[in-house]
């Protein structure tokens, strides 16, 4: 069994689990729309320059979030 | 019958493309979220019946978050129209699904037009649409709108559907949806190959990579303006001298016809002149510039740039999606302001908003463009690279300015800090090269043509009255360049040219002829043969290399045009912005002018 980390901790071409979204985080409902719910998976695909944001795949589409976002986030590595 | 068609569906799936068909439109389609601002009403007849389309800004779901799907939302939950059409994207058709399933919450008149239907194929993406019609109840269409394959198939769908009674539904929560798509796209979506996303990672992994990223967007940046540079200054020295030899012919022909010389006067050396110059030096560099940033646009590249650069927004308190209203206020910057609505957060909308300026939009560009190849390389030398270098740098140095004033704006008056957003970037699109050049071409072409016709006729009629009214020997023209003067020094400028910025208030594309026809009041302008021999006029009045850098800088930080200026009123709904977005480029501008001009006396 792998640890439940945040998803900012995820790792290039790593894939994981989608286990929460923190409610204080103020996109929480955009996210869902997205497809970021609990049990999709999502995948980590490459970052920006400066290494904020990172883009991740997600149902098929790549969707780029901030890191002060993805720490909301709570996933499993698979 | 009329039957109203609401057209609706995630950002970035074609609601664009399918609307320009239907409605047999030219507006231009982007590849990257948030393209349509507004809502856009077309209408189309088919088989004797007549149809309105309105085309809803793109939306993830009927919960708004921005102003933007707040209009989508408040439109399907409305009694306006008839059928919703639903377009999805073939190759992410899950999440698409979430958008269908609220829709029939609401509304159980829904039509789906699966689009992209290509790029499916291309990816080895099956999708049963059959099964799809059967699960959900609704009539479902394959369609491919950029090459125009399954249209006829939807007009027919269209045309015999008929209107159920509105039944609403219970609204199930977000978790459920998502279950639900989930559920119904694993049925009906087969995936053969799941490296369908190989290529567009690939070009992402260079465009976006923490060594080639911003090197890339900047030499990309510098060859555009190359080849715009290079390739027009051409065209633009021939049309000069087409327009002239006509020019003089058209002279001799009032002549023989003994009209008045004042309305000669009036027709050749106002109207005539300022329009053909407006032609000559504005029209070849946008023909070039404009196609090759649409394809760009069509690409996809626009979004990357936003991931790029989002990083620095969000150290200067705003939002990576600025950079993509900055790349609109490249053609426009009343557009560009309009499109800051795809920015969630109020305050970084004004941010984006008062700061979209610094970009210069379509008719300060050429402005720039001339007075480089006029003044700084000469337009029949072969030192285009060099042109586009220093405009490249006065670009850099706009954007640069956006950061500092973003920053300052987020610390000052538009206090707070960053909020979250997400960022979709769509895959990498094959234009269709043919389409979006003429499109772009006619649209640009045709628009400045008409603004050329609007606004350089009146400023030029004029220009002629100011010099032909002379009050104590002086004529009014000189009375006004004069009282100007000591300031237009204090910048780097002289009179004519404070003149001509404020004249060019309506449209800075006719800054430079105004400026020229100042100069030239006491001359013909028949003494030069091309835009070459323009630098003399300008060098005989007093232009030196610092004259031409002041007045590229003040050509990209002053007040905004009229039409942009409007354009903020109406956005922010208040004249405060638009003061502050008038005020901070002017008193920035003047400044940096100030500094130049104090730099070159002590040197």
């Amino acid at each position: 069994m792998s640890k439940i980390i945040t998803l900012d901790k995820l790792k290039i071409n790593e894939i994981a689990k989608v286990i929460s979204i923190d409610s204080k985080c103020e996109l929480k409902r955009r996210l869902e729309d997205l497809g970021i719910i609990k049990g999709s998976t999502i995948k980590c695909e490459f970052t920006s320059p400066f290494k904020d944001p990172t883009a991740y795949l997600i149902k098929g589409c790549t969707i780029a979030i901030r890191n002060d976002t993805s720490k909301y986030i709570k996933v499993k590595k698979i | 019958m009329i039957k109203r068609i609401a057209l609706i569906g995630n950002p970035n799936v074609g609601k664009s493309s399918i609307f320009n068909i239907l409605t047999k439109n030219n507006v231009h389609t982007g590849n990257w979220p948030g393209k349509t601002v507004g809502n856009k009403i077309g209408k189309y007849n088919y088989k004797s019946n007549e149809y309105i389309i309105y085309d809803l800004p793109g939306t993830y779901s009927l919960v708004s978050h921005s102003k933007e799907e707040d209009i989508a939302k408040s439109f399907i939950e409305s009694d306006d129209y008839d059928i919703a059409l639903v377009v999805c994207d073939a190759t992410c058709l899950e999440r698409n699904l979430n958008l269908v399933l609220q829709t029939l919450e609401i509304n159980n008149n829904v039509i789906i037009a699966v689009n992209l239907m290509d790029e499916a194929k291309k990816k080895n993406i099956d999708v049963d649409l059959n099964k799809l019609s059967k699960t959900l109840n609704v009539p479902v269409i394959g369609t491919c709108a950029k090459n125009n394959v399954g249209i006829k198939n939807l007009l027919d769908t269209i045309e015999s559907y008929e209107k159920k009674d509105k039944i609403k539904k219970n609204k199930m929560t977000i978790e459920k949806i998502n279950n639900e798509s989930s559920k119904i796209a694993s049925d009906v979506v087969t995936y053969h190959d799941n490296n369908y996303n190989k290529k567009t990672r690939k070009i992402d992994k260079i465009l976006t990579s923490r060594i080639t990223g911003i090197p890339i967007m900047i030499i990309g940046l510098l060859i555009i303006f190359w080849i715009t540079i290079s390739l027009s200054n051409y065209p633009s020295d021939l049309l000069y001298k087409l327009f002239n030899t006509f020019g003089n012919y058209l002279f001799k022909f009032f002549n023989k016809l003994n009209i008045n010389p004042i309305i000669t006067s009036i027709i050749i050396n106002g109207l005539y002149k300022t329009t053909t110059w407006v032609v000559s030096v504005m029209l070849p560099p946008m023909c070039i510039f404009f196609p090759i940033f649409a394809i760009l646009e069509d690409y996809g590249v626009l979004p990357r740039i936003a991931f790029n650069l989002d990083k620095i927004f969000k150290k200067c308190n705003s939002c990576g999606k600025q950079a993509l209203t900055m790349c609109m206020g490249f053609g426009c910057n009343a557009v560009g302001i309009t499109s800051a609505r795809i920015i969630d957060s109020k305050r970084e909308r004004l941010i984006a908003i008062i700061t979209n300026n610094f970009v210069p939009c379509n008719g300060r560009f050429p402005t720039i463009i001339a007075i480089i190849s006029m003044f700084l390389i000469g337009y029949s030398s072969n030192n285009s690279f060099l042109g586009a270098v220093i405009l490249t740098i006065v670009i850099m140095l706009g954007i640069t300015m956006t950061f500092i004033v973003s920053k300052i704006l987020s610390i000052t008056i538009l206090k707070g800090i960053p909020s979250s957003f997400s960022l979709e970037l769509p895959p990498y699109r094959r234009p269709n090269f043919i389409k979006t050049i003429i499109n772009t071409l006619y649209e640009k072409a045709l628009k400045i043509l008409i603004r050329a016709i609007c606004v350089a006729l009146p400023a030029g009629i004029i220009i002629w009255i100011f010099s032909n009214i002379n009050i104590n020997g002086m004529s009014l023209f000189e009375i006004i360049t004069q009282f100007l003067d000591p300031f237009g020094r204090a910048i780097g400028l002289d009179g004519v040219i404070i003149l001509a910025f404020i004249l060019g208030f309506p449209a800075n594309e006719i800054v430079i002829p105004i400026m020229l026809m100042g100069y030239l009041q006491n001359n013909t302008i028949s003494d030069y043969n091309n835009l070459s021999e323009l630098k003399n006029i300008l060098v005989t009045n007093g232009w030196t290399i610092k004259t031409a850098l002041c007045t590229i800088i003040f050509s990209l930080m002053h007040f905004p045009c009229s039409t942009t200026c409007i354009t903020i009123k109406k956005e922010t709904n208040s004249f405060k912005w638009m003061f502050v977005s008038i005020i901070i480029p002017t008193l920035i501008g003047m400044i940096i002018c100030f500094i130049i001009n104090l730099l070159f006396i002590i040197i």
